[in-house]
């Protein structure tokens, strides 16, 4: 191998600048599609529990009682099954990733708003 | 006089990017034998297949490992759906065949970074890592997942690639298989590079046999055994032929890998060619009743998921035979009678992945 093979290489370095990005100031990479954390629509949740069973890490926990969603952000391993399998479409997933947190901070609990509408009156039968 | 002293190498070691721990006999700084001890990591993950679900089960099967998780998680796929007689379409098979020669590329870049660290080649580490990140966006651009993708399910895949992506795609692989062509003339012609790993760690052809050694060890040594010439999923319709080096050494395991790389721009780009239209899931109905040796071919070598259903929704049992399990015996092999020095080189050429063989 000749002695200037990688000066090619070595002047692009030197002018191209760094190829890592300066985190913090300028923001990561992501696509639309990036998995970042799970995010819920309490006003369309019908809180029937199909993210709760399909959770492979048992992150998440329906409360039909109470009205209350709630999330372990440290056992969510954010795999997009509870968006795929929510039948009222009220679960997204947002590319951004979730911000550190504390052990405190790892459970977020949501009140569900979601009021059932009321059925249509039945006709009385005519006679 | 000499005398024989024991060295503990690792777990934790500054030149080993994986946990492995091996006692080195050694005398006058030659290894006379290495002992390999493994269970530092282990999770018991093959256990909880008793409490999850076969479907679910797919992501821990992703999570065996870090660099080789799609195929991970596409062999168990292949395993459960040929328990259940599932057929799979075609398109759904090319897309697992496109990510699956991705996650080869990144892993064999990144091996190459940590090869070249190994032997204290600082720039060309940093310049193999720079061109496994653009590899790296590829995959999270398709999938949404930069290391873990979690495309692949029972029955197909979860994400499908635009006909304009996959051309974006194969373009963007012509400019990248530019700036390798750099490296990889570091790796393949380089004396100081030929200096540090010809003729260090050899393993003749029968033996790699004998011992079990597959994968890029094996094809180093001269053998031209690949899984991927079985044609699971779409390699059967894509004109494949192994890479295969007869150097025996750890120089010849490293031209293997690099020139692996080569081969998968070219496989990917054959199957954005013949990816044919169509569905790219099918629904699957019923319980696995059965059992399976499924087989696929990692960047280290050859996996084995087998799987036995038993009639529930919850599998009896799951066993994975990974790569490195199969590569210690001609490891330690490699490692008798050679120099305490070359020991970091030996250990990385057979691309150690702790967290795959202790699952």
């Amino acid at each position: 191998m000749g002695y200037f093979q990688m000066t090619k290489t070595v002047v692009k370095a030197l002018i191209h600048g760094p190829s890592t990005i300066r985190y913090p100031a300028v923001p990561g990479k992501r696509t639309p599609i990036s998995r970042g954390h799970v995010t819920i629509d309490p006003s369309l949740c019908i809180s029937c529990g199909m993210c709760m069973r399909k959770c492979p890490a048992n992150a998440i926990c329906v409360e039909r009682q109470e009205k209350t969603w709630e999330i372990d952000r440290f056992r969510c391993h954010v795999c997009n099954c509870c968006v795929e399998v929510c039948p009222v479409h009220c679960l997204t997933m947002e590319n951004t990733y979730t911000a550190a947190a504390t052990v405190h901070e790892g459970r977020e609990l949501v009140p569900i708003t979601y009021v059932k509408p009321e059925k249509p009156a039945k006709k009385e039968p005519e006679e | 006089m000499s005398k024989e002293i024991v060295i503990p190498f690792g777990p934790q070691h500054p030149v080993l990017p994986e946990p492995i721990h091996l006692d080195l006999v050694i005398e006058d700084e030659k290894v006379k034998q290495a002992i390999p001890s493994i269970g530092y990591v282990h999770r018991g993950l093959e256990t909880l297949v008793e409490k999850r679900e076969y479907p679910e089960y797919v992501y821990l099967a992703e999570r065996i490992c870090g660099i080789c998780s799609f195929i991970h998680g596409a062999t168990y796929c292949q395993a459960v759906e040929t328990v259940m007689n599932v057929e799979v379409p075609e398109r759904a098979l090319f897309l697992r065949t496109i990510w699956s020669e991705y996650s080869r590329m990144h892993s064999h870049l990144l091996w190459l970074g940590l090869a070249a660290d190994a032997f204290g080649f600082e720039n060309l580490f940093m310049d193999a890592w720079r061109l496994r990140e653009s590899i790296l966006d590829e995959l999270e651009a398709t999938t949404g997942g930069r290391v873990i993708q979690g495309s692949c399910k029972v029955g197909g895949v979860r994400r499908d690639i635009d006909g304009e992506t996959l051309d974006a795609m194969t373009t963007r692989l012509d400019g990248f298989r530019g700036e390798l062509k750099e490296i990889s003339d570091v790796f393949l012609n380089d004396s100081s590079v030929k200096g540090r790993m010809k003729n260090v760690g050899i393993l003749p052809a029968k033996e790699a046999y004998d011992y079990g050694a597959v994968g890029p060890t094996l094809r180093g040594s001269g053998v031209a055994s690949d899984a991927r010439m079985l044609g699971y999923a779409a390699y059967g319709k894509l004109h494949f032929k192994p890479v295969v080096e007869d150097g025996c050494d750890c120089y010849a395991r490293c031209a293997v890998r690099m020139k692996e790389v080569y081969a998968s721009i070219d496989i990917i780009k054959e199957a954005v060619q013949k990816i044919p239209d169509g569905p790219i899931e099918v629904k699957v109905t019923g319980k696995p009743e059965g059992e399976y040796f499924a087989r696929a071919e990692q960047p280290r070598g050859e996996v084995v998921h087998y799987v036995k259903g038993n009639g529930t929704r919850h599998l009896a049992r799951h066993r994975v035979r990974t790569p490195t399990l199969t590569n210690i015996p001609p490891l330690v092999k490699m490692l008798e009678g050679c120099e305490l020095a070359d020991v970091p080189v030996i250990v990385l050429s057979i691309d150690p992945c702790i967290g795959c063989a202790e699952r």
